[in-house]
C-alpha cells in the first residue's frame, strides 16, 4: 500500500511485520523515532507478544538482544553514532556468537565534536566487526532491506546491520510502498535457531576458545560472509517475486554500463548522483553510477563486472580514516585489484553538509578531465582551514578548534556574531 | 541441532577430564576368577560356597562345595589350602580362613547326615581301580553323572593314601569314614582286597565301558646304606600303614632317625613322637629351604619337637650308631660331599625317600606308555595310550596331595562321561584371574583394616605360643562341641573362625556378597561413567 | 531408633548431615541433584567460586524443575568451566561478556516471556568485578525494571581471573597486583566502601540477600527462597579465593565462616529494600583471627602491627554490627 510516511515510522512498521519478539531500545538521535513508533506498535498490540525492553544504555540494549536472540527470540534494536560505539563490544560479541540481530543504524557522525547529523562514521567504525551490512538508497529500500535483512540474517544464523541516513531519511517523508503481513509472512518463515538455551537440550553457549581453534572460528564466520555474498541475490529475487520490485542485491547500476566514467557510493547520496548523471548524460559526458548495497559483505566479482570497462572510477563517501582518505574506496580498489583504472575519492558530506548537485558536477567535471585531486574533501573551506593552521601555528593554545571554526564562519552558538 | 563450532559445546563434557567426584560414576560388573578358585586343586567354587556360608545357608554351602568336591571334611584337615595363600584379602589384612569353613561344613554334613543322590541312570558301566582319594572322586562324580560303578582296590580298606599314608592325628578315622560311606551310599560297588592284574580283559569280563585306574604310589624308594650289624630300618609308607593295620605299633625305640625331606618324612617324625620317641630326628641331604615339605608341615613338626639335620647324608649305620657325611650347596645348589663326618645315636631308621608306582600290571597293557619318573603318560582328557582306560591321582605326573588326587578323579569323571558319549569335554572357558591388589595402592593404604593389620604384626609376637596350644587342641578334634552347640550354628562358624584365627573376632563379612551389593546399579544423578568392580578381588574394590 | 539432633548437627556446620529428615537435608546431599557444575572443571584447589556457584545452581534447578537458563559474566567460573573443548556445565548457558551479563539475563527472560515460556527461570551470575564494577549499570537497570532474574555475585573481592586485581569489592588494605604494599604502600585505600546489597536494595527489589560458603545451608535456603519469587533478586555470596587472598585451599570455609563471625561480612535477607532477617553472630571474632590467615593482609602484622589500620577495619565490623544488630 502507498503512504506518504516518515522513513523512521516506515521502518518502524516494517520492523513490526517481521513480528520480532524482543525489541530493546535506548534513545539516540537520529534513529529514536524508529524505537518510539515501534513502541506504539507493541503497545497498541500490533506485534502480538512482543517484548519492549527500555535499557539503560545501546550496550545494554545490544547485550539484551543478545540473551533474547541465543534464547531463540527474533531480536532487534536500532542505533546511532555514539551508541553504536557503546555497543561495539557487544556488536562483536553478538557476530561471534552468530546470534542472528536486525540493528538498524540511523547513520550519524561520531564526535567530538558532538554532532548529530549524518554521515557514515559510526557504521563504517564497525564494518568489520563481522557483521553484515546492507545501506539503504531510499525509505522504500529502507523497508525492503530491514524484511530482507530478518532472512539473510536467520538463514545464515548472522548479525545484520540496516544502515540508513540520518534525518536525510529518518526523518524525510517520502512515499513508501508498505507491504502487508501476508506478503512478510510468506517471504520470512519463522525464525529457527540454530542454536537455542533450551532446558529440555541443553547447551553451553560462549566457550572459551583458545589458539587451538579460534582461526578456524574466525574462518568459518568468514565463509558466512562469503556465502551471504550468494544468498544475499537470491533473496532479493525472491523478493521481486512476492513483493513486485526489485530491492536489494549486493549492488545496482544506474547507466554505468557503457560509461567511462562510473561513480560509487553508499546511501541515500546515490539519489543525487543519479541526477548528476542524468545531467551529465545530457551534456553528452559518458557517465554513471554504481550503488553498493551490501558493503559487508563486499561484492567483489559483481563490482568488478560493473566497474572493469570504465576508463576512471569515483568514489563517494561519508567517513574517511585521518591521514589516508577514503574507507570504501579500499574495498573498492580490492575489487579492482590488476587494473590501472584510476581511481578518485570524494569524501563528502560529514556530520550533515549537504551534498548538492552543483558541487558534485564540479567534482566530477574535474575528475572527468582527470583534474580532481586525491582524496577530495567536496566543499571544504580553505578560508578557514588555513586560518585556522596559521593560529595554531601562532600559538600552541589557539583555542578549541569547533568554536574558532564557527568564529571564523561568523556563527557562534548557531547565532551571527 | 547443528551446534556452531567450538562456540557452542556440549553440556558435561569436561567429564572426560577425569577429575572430581567420583560418586557420579555407575558400576558395571566385572566377572572375575576369584584366585582362590583358581589356585584349587580340587577346582572347588570357593566364592560360591563361602557366599552361602556367610548367608548361613550351610546346606547350600555344602552342596555347591561337594558338586566339586565329595571330600569337605577331609580336606579341612589335610588340604595345604593354596587358596588362603592366593586370597588376596591378604592384602588387606588376613587371608579368608577358607579351609576351616570347609572343615565346619564337612563335618556339619557328617553329623546331620545330608546324602547326595546319583544321578539318572545311563547304562555306562565303569571299573575304577584303587580307592583312594582320585578313585573314590572319580567313582563319586561318575554316580552323579548316572554311570554305574565298581571300584577294586587291593587293600582291606577304602581311603588309600588318606588312611594309610595320613596319620590318624591329622585324619580322624570317623570322618573319613564318613565321607566315603556317603560315597558308597550313592551306589558303588565296592571289592577290597581284589587287586586287579588285567585290566582288559576285566573290562571285556565285566561289561565296563570304561576304566580309571587310579592305585597311587606305595612303592617306597630306597637307597642303600651299609650296615655292618642287623639294624632296625623301616621304610616310611610300610610303618605309616602298619599304624593302620598293624595290631601292635611298631617298636621305633627312644630315639629315631628319619631319611628324607618331605611330608612323609614329616609325618612318620611325628608319628615316632606320638608312639613315644623321645628324640625324631630328620636327616635331609640340602637345606631347609630346599624340603620339599609344606611349610606348614614342617612348622608343625618343629613345633612338636622334631629336630632337623639338613646339609646330611647318611653314609654308615653300626648298630646304634649313624655316620654322617655333612654337605655342602655348590654353585649351583646341589649338596656335595665335603669328606667331614659326625655321629649320631638312635634305636630306628625309617627311609622316607618318596614314592613309587607300582606298573608291573601296566606294563602289558597294549599302548599304554610309562614315563622316565615311573609313572603313567596320559593326554590332556587324562586318557592313557589304551582307549576307554583313564588314570589319575599319584599315578600320572602332578602334585602329589590329597587334593590334587580328588581334582584328578573329578577332571577324569566329566572326560570318562563326554567319551561314553562319544563327545571330548570342552572346558568352561573361565573368566580372568582376578588381579592382586597393590599394596601401595591407596585405597589400601587408607583403609582402616589395613591398619588393624599393622597392629596386629607387632601384637603379634604373643600369638605363637597360644596358637601352639590351640593347635592341641584342634588335633585332637577341632572346635570345642560345648561352644558350637551354644551358639547356634551360625555363630558356631564365626566362633570356629575366632577360634582359628587365636581368639580375634572375625569381621570378614563375605567379600563376595559385597561386590554383589556394589555390582548393583545404585547410582544416578549426572552423567555416568563406569566404575569397574571386580569380582573376585576380596580386597579391595577398583584393584 | 530416633536420634536427638543437637544443634551443632544442623545447620550451618554440616554439610551431608544424614541426621536430618530428608526434606530438610541439603540440595547437594541428595542423589538427585543436577551437578550443573560437575568434574573436570579447571577451577583452584579451594576454590570458593566453584563450590558456591555448585550449591546454587543446583539449587536453582532442583526450584526449577530443572527448566533453567544460567547466564554467566566473563570471570573464573566461566573460563575454568567452559574451555574448549570442554564444557562443565550441565544446565542450558551462556556467557557473552564481562559486563552485560545481567542485561543479556533480561533478554532470555524476555524472550521466554514472548514465548509464553515463563516456566523457565533465568538465573545469572558473575564475580564482584562483574558485576559490581563492569556490569553495574546493567544490573541496575535489570534491577530497576524488575526483570525476572536472579542474580547472584560470587564476590572474592578482586579480579582474580585476570591475576588479583583490586576490585570495587577489594576491602580496604587489601594487597593486590595493582594495590602493592611496597614502597611503605598500606595495600587498598579506605574508601567508602561499595555495598552491593544495600545498592540493590535501594532498588526496592523484592528480594535481596547475602550469604557466603561457609554456611551452604543457608546458602540453598536464599537460592530456594529467592527462586519462589519473581522479579529480580540479588544474592551477594562470599566466596574466598585461596589464590588472591593468599590463604590455604583447606581454610577456605573457615575464612567464609570468620568473615561473618567478625561482622565484616553481615549475612541478612531483605525484602523490597527493608532487612527482614540478620544471621546473628554466634561468637564474636577480633578481625585479626580473619586477617592473620590471608597473606594479602600481612603487612597489617608484620615488622610491626598496624594498630591504626587494624582499628580502622574493627570499626568497620562493630559497624555492621551494630547496623545489622548482628549480635544477641
Amino acid at each position: 500500500m502507498l503512504r506518504q510516511m516518515e522513513g523512521s515510522h516506515a521502518v518502524a512498521e516494517a520492523i513490526a511485520l517481521c513480528r520480532p519478539e524482543v525489541i530493546c531500545a535506548y534513545p539516540i538521535t537520529p534513529q529514536t523515532h524508529i524505537v518510539e513508533r515501534l513502541s506504539e506498535l507493541v503497545q497498541e498490540g500490533e506485534i502480538g507478544n512482543c517484548q519492549y525492553i527500555n535499557v539503560e544504555s545501546e550496550f545494554a540494549a545490544l547485550s539484551v538482544a543478545i540473551g533474547a536472540s541465543a534464547a531463540g527470540a527474533r531480536a532487534y534494536t536500532a542505533t546511532s553514532s555514539q551508541g553504536l560505539l557503546f555497543m561495539t563490544e557487544a556488536v562483536y560479541n553478538a557476530s561471534g556468537l552468530g546470534l542472528p540481530i536486525v540493528m538498524t543504524i540511523g547513520n550519524r557522525a561520531i564526535g567530538a565534536p558532538i554532532n548529530i547529523w549524518n554521515d557514515h562514521s559510526d557504521s563504517m567504525a564497525l564494518r568489520d566487526a563481522g557483521w553484515i551490512q546492507l545501506y539503504a538508497e531510499t525509505n522504500q529500500d529502507a523497508v525492503d532491506l530491514h524484511i530482507q535483512a530478518f532472512r539473510l540474517a536467520e538463514q545464515l544464523s548472522v548479525p545484520v546491520m540496516v544502515c540508513e541516513d540520518g534525518f536525510i531519511l529518518t526523518h524525510a517523508y517520502e512515499r513508501v510502498d508498505m507491504p502487508d503481513l501476508n506478503q512478510v509472512q510468506a517471504y520470512l518463515p519463522p525464525f529457527e535457531p540454530v542454536q537455542i538455551l533450551d532446558p529440555a537440550d541443553p547447551v553451553t553457549i560462549g566457550a572459551m576458545v583458545g589458539p587451538e581453534a579460534f582461526a578456524e572460528v574466525r574462518y568459518l564466520a568468514h565463509h558466512k560472509h562469503l556465502q551471504a555474498v550468494e544468498v544475499i541475490p537470491q533473496l532479493a529475487s525472491e523478493f521481486a517475486k512476492i513483493f513486485g520490485r526489485d530491492s536489494g542485491g549486493l549492488i545496482q547500476q544506474y547507466r554505468s554500463e557503457d560509461a567511462e566514467t562510473v561513480i560509487v557510493a553508499l546511501g541515500s547520496v546515490v539519489g543525487t548522483i543519479r541526477d548528476v548523471v542524468d545531467e551529465m548524460r545530457d551534456d553528452g559526458v559518458s557517465i554513471g553510477a554504481v550503488k553498493v548495497i551490501s558493503f559487508r559483505p563486499f561484492p567483489m566479482l559483481a563490482l568488478r563486472a560493473a566497474l572493469e570497462n570504465a576508463k576512471r572510477v569515483i568514489v563517494v563517501e561519508k567517513a574517511f580514516a585521518d591521514g589516508l582518505g577514503g574507507i570504501a574506496v579500499n574495498s573498492v580498489r580490492m575489487a579492482l585489484r590488476g587494473l590501472t583504472t584510476p581511481i578518485y575519492t570524494i569524501i563528502a558530506g560529514l556530520g550533515g553538509r549537504a551534498i548538492t548537485k552543483a558541487s558534485l558536477l564540479r567534482a566530477f567535471g574535474e575528475a572527468t578531465r582527470d583534474e580532481l585531486d586525491d582524496p577530495h574533501f567536496l566543499d571544504l573551506n580553505w578560508t578557514v582551514i588555513d586560518h585556522e593552521l596559521a593560529r595554531a601555528k601562532e600559538k600552541r593554545r589557539s583555542g578549541p578548534i569547533a568554536e574558532n571554526v564557527l568564529r571564523d564562519l561568523g556563527l557562534v552558538g548557531g547565532k551571527p556574531v | 541441532m547443528q551446534k556452531p563450532f567450538a562456540i557452542t559445546l556440549d553440556i558435561g563434557t569436561s567429564l572426560a577430564n577425569r577429575t572430581g567426584s567420583w560418586r557420579i560414576e555407575r558400576p558395571v560388573y566385572v566377572d572375575l576368577l576369584p584366585p582362590c578358585n583358581h589356585t584349587c586343586p580340587a577346582g572347588e567354587n570357593i566364592q560360591a560356597w563361602l557366599y552361602r556360608a556367610e548367608e548361613g545357608d550351610y546346606e547350600a554351602a555344602w552342596r555347591t562345595l561337594t558338586e566339586d568336591n565329595p571330600f569337605p571334611a577331609v580336606e579341612g584337615r589335610v588340604c595345604y589350602h593354596p587358596c588362603e595363600s592366593a586370597c588376596n584379602r591378604g592384602e588387606l589384612d588376613e587371608a579368608v580362613n577358607i579351609h576351616a569353613v570347609e572343615r565346619f561344613l564337612g563335618d556339619l554334613a557328617i553329623k546331620k547326615g545330608w546324602t547326595i543322590e546319583a544321578g539318572k541312570p545311563t547304562g555306562k558301566k565303569v571299573l575304577v581301580i584303587g580307592a583312594g582319594p582320585s578313585g573314590l572322586s572319580a567313582a563319586y562324580h561318575l554316580r552323579r553323572m548316572g554311570h554305574e560303578v565298581t571300584i577294586h582296590d587291593a587293600g582291606p580298606m577304602a581311603g588309600g593314601m588318606m588312611r594309610f599314608g595320613i596319620p590318624k592325628y591329622r585324619l580322624p578315622r570317623d570322618i573319613l569314614d564318613g565321607e566315603i560311606a556317603r560315597i558308597l551310599d550313592m551306589g558303588v560297588t565296592l571289592e577290597l582286597d581284589s587287586p586287579v592284574t588285567d585290566i582288559p580283559g576285566m573290562m571285556k569280563g565285566g561289561g565296563f565301558d570304561a576304566a580309571f585306574v587310579a592305585i597311587g604310589a606305595h612303592l617306597a624308594k630306597r637307597t642303600d646304606i651299609p650296615a655292618r650289624e642287623a639294624s632296625k630300618i623301616f621304610d616310611a609308607v610300610a610303618l605309616l600303614r602298619g599304624m593302620e593295620t598293624d595290631e601292635e605299633p611298631p617298636m621305633l625305640g627312644r630315639r629315631v632317625v628319619i631319611y628324607g625331606g618331605g611330608d612323609t618324612a614329616l609325618d612318620v617324625a611325628r608319628t615316632a613322637k606320638r608312639l613315644g620317641a623321645s628324640e625324631a630326628l630328620v636327616v635331609y641331604r640340602r637345606t631347609r629351604e630346599q624340603m620339599p615339605a609344606h611349610d606348614v608341615e614342617l612348622e608343625e613338626a618343629l613345633d612338636e619337637g622334631v629336630i632337623l639335620h639338613w646339609l646330611r647324608t647318611i653314609k654308615q649305620i653300626d648298630g646304634t650308631t649313624f655316620t654322617v657325611e655333612k654337605m655342602a650347596l655348590d654353585e649351583n645348589g646341589w649338596p656335595r660331599p665335603t669328606g667331614e663326618f659326625e655321629t649320631l645315636e638312635a634305636d630306628s631308621l625309617v627311609l622316607a625317600l618318596g614314592q613309587e608306582v607300582d606298573t608291573s600290571f601296566l606294563k602289558t597293557i597294549p599302548g599304554v606308555t610309562i614315563t622316565d619318573d615311573g609313572v603313567i603318560d596320559v593326554d590332556a582328557t587324562m586318557m592313557t595310550g589304551y582307549e576307554g582306560l583313564f588314570a589319575g591321582g599319584d599315578m600320572v605326573p602332578a602334585e602329589r596331595t590329597v587334593t590334587v588326587a580328588v581334582g584328578h578323579g573329578k577332571k577324569a569323571a566329566r572326560h570318562i562321561d563326554s567319551w561314553l558319549r562319544g563327545e571330548r569335554y570342552e572346558k568352561r572357558t573361565r573368566p580372568t584371574v582376578a588381579p592382586q591388589p597393590d599394596p601401595a595402592a591407596d585405597d589400601l593404604r587408607g583403609n582402616p583394616r589395613r591398619a588393624r593389620r599393622d597392629q596386629r604384626a607387632v601384637r603379634g609376637a604373643a600369638l605363637p605360643v597360644l596358637r601352639q596350644l590351640l593347635r592341641v587342641r584342634q588335633l585332637l578334634r577341632g572346635v570345642p562341641r560345648q561352644r558350637r552347640d551354644q551358639a547356634g550354628p551360625r555363630q558356631a562358624l564365626r566362633v570356629q573362625l575366632r577360634f582359628l584365627q587365636g581368639l580375634r573376632p572375625v569381621r570378614h563379612r563375605m567379600p563376595v556378597r559385597r561386590h554383589r551389593h556394589g555390582a548393583r546399579d545404585v547410582l544416578t544423578g549426572g552423567r555416568r561413567r563406569d566404575l569397574i568392580l571386580r569380582d573376585g578381588c576380596c580386597a579391595a574394590s577398583s584393584a | 531408633m530416633t536420634q536427638r539432633i543437637k544443634f551443632y548437627q544442623t545447620g550451618t556446620l554440616t554439610v551431608g548431615n544424614r541426621l536430618l529428615d530428608a526434606e530438610n537435608r541439603s540440595v547437594q546431599s541428595t542423589i538427585d541433584r543436577s551437578n550443573s557444575l560437575t568434574s573436570g572443571h579447571r577451577a583452584c584447589q579451594g576454590c570458593g567460586e566453584a563450590l558456591g556457584a555448585r550449591y546454587v545452581v543446583d539449587t536453582a534447578m532442583r526450584e526449577a524443575d530443572k527448566k533453567l537458563v544460567a547466564v554467566n559474566a566473563t570471570g573464573c567460573l566461566e573460563v575454568f568451566s567452559t574451555p574448549y573443548p570442554e564444557s562443565s556445565w550441565q544446565v542450558a548457558w551462556m556467557h557473552s561478556l564481562f559486563g552485560n551479563a545481567p542485561a543479556v539475563a533480561t533478554g532470555v527472560a524476555a524472550a521466554l516471556r514472548a514465548k509464553g515460556r515463563e516456566d523457565i527461570k533465568v538465573l545469572a551470575q558473575g564475580g564482584d568485578g562483574g558485576t559490581v564494577d563492569i556490569g553495574f549499570g546493567c544490573l541496575s537497570g535489570m534491577f530497576e525494571r524488575n526483570d525476572d532474574v536472579l542474580y547472584v555475585c560470587y564476590d572474592n573481592e578482586a579480579y582474580m581471573n585476570t591475576g588479583v586485581q583490586r576490585s570495587g569489592q577489594t576491602p580496604p588494605t587489601a594487597r593486590t597486583a595493582t594495590t602493592p604494599t611496597s614502597g611503605g604502600s598500606k595495600g587498598n585505600v579506605f574508601g567508602q566502601g561499595k555495598n552491593a546489597p544495600q545498592i540493590a536494595m535501594a532498588h526496592d527489589i523484592p528480594y535481596v540477600a547475602t550469604a557466603t560458603v561457609a554456611d551452604l545451608h543457608d546458602l540453598e535456603n536464599k537460592v530456594t527462597k529467592a527462586m519462589g519469587l519473581s522479579g529480580a533478586r540479588y544474592i551477594h555470596v562470599s566466596v574466598p579465593c585461596p589464590l588472591g587472598w593468599g590463604s590455604q585451599p583447606c581454610d577456605t570455609v573457615r575464612l567464609a565462616r570468620l568473615a561473618t563471625e567478625t561482622g565484616l561480612f553481615p549475612l541478612f535477607e531483605a525484602e523490597h529494600g527493608a532487612v527482614t532477617n540478620a544471621t546473628k553472630i554466634r561468637r564474636k571474632v577480633p578481625i585479626e583471627e580473619y586477617l592473620r590467615p590471608q597473606r594479602r593482609f600481612a603487612h597489617l602484622f608484620k615488622p610491626k602491627p598496624d594498630v591504626e589500620a587494624l582499628a580502622a577495619i574493627q570499626a568497620i565490623a562493630d559497624r555492621n554490627i551494630l547496623k545489622y544488630g548482628l549480635l544477641g
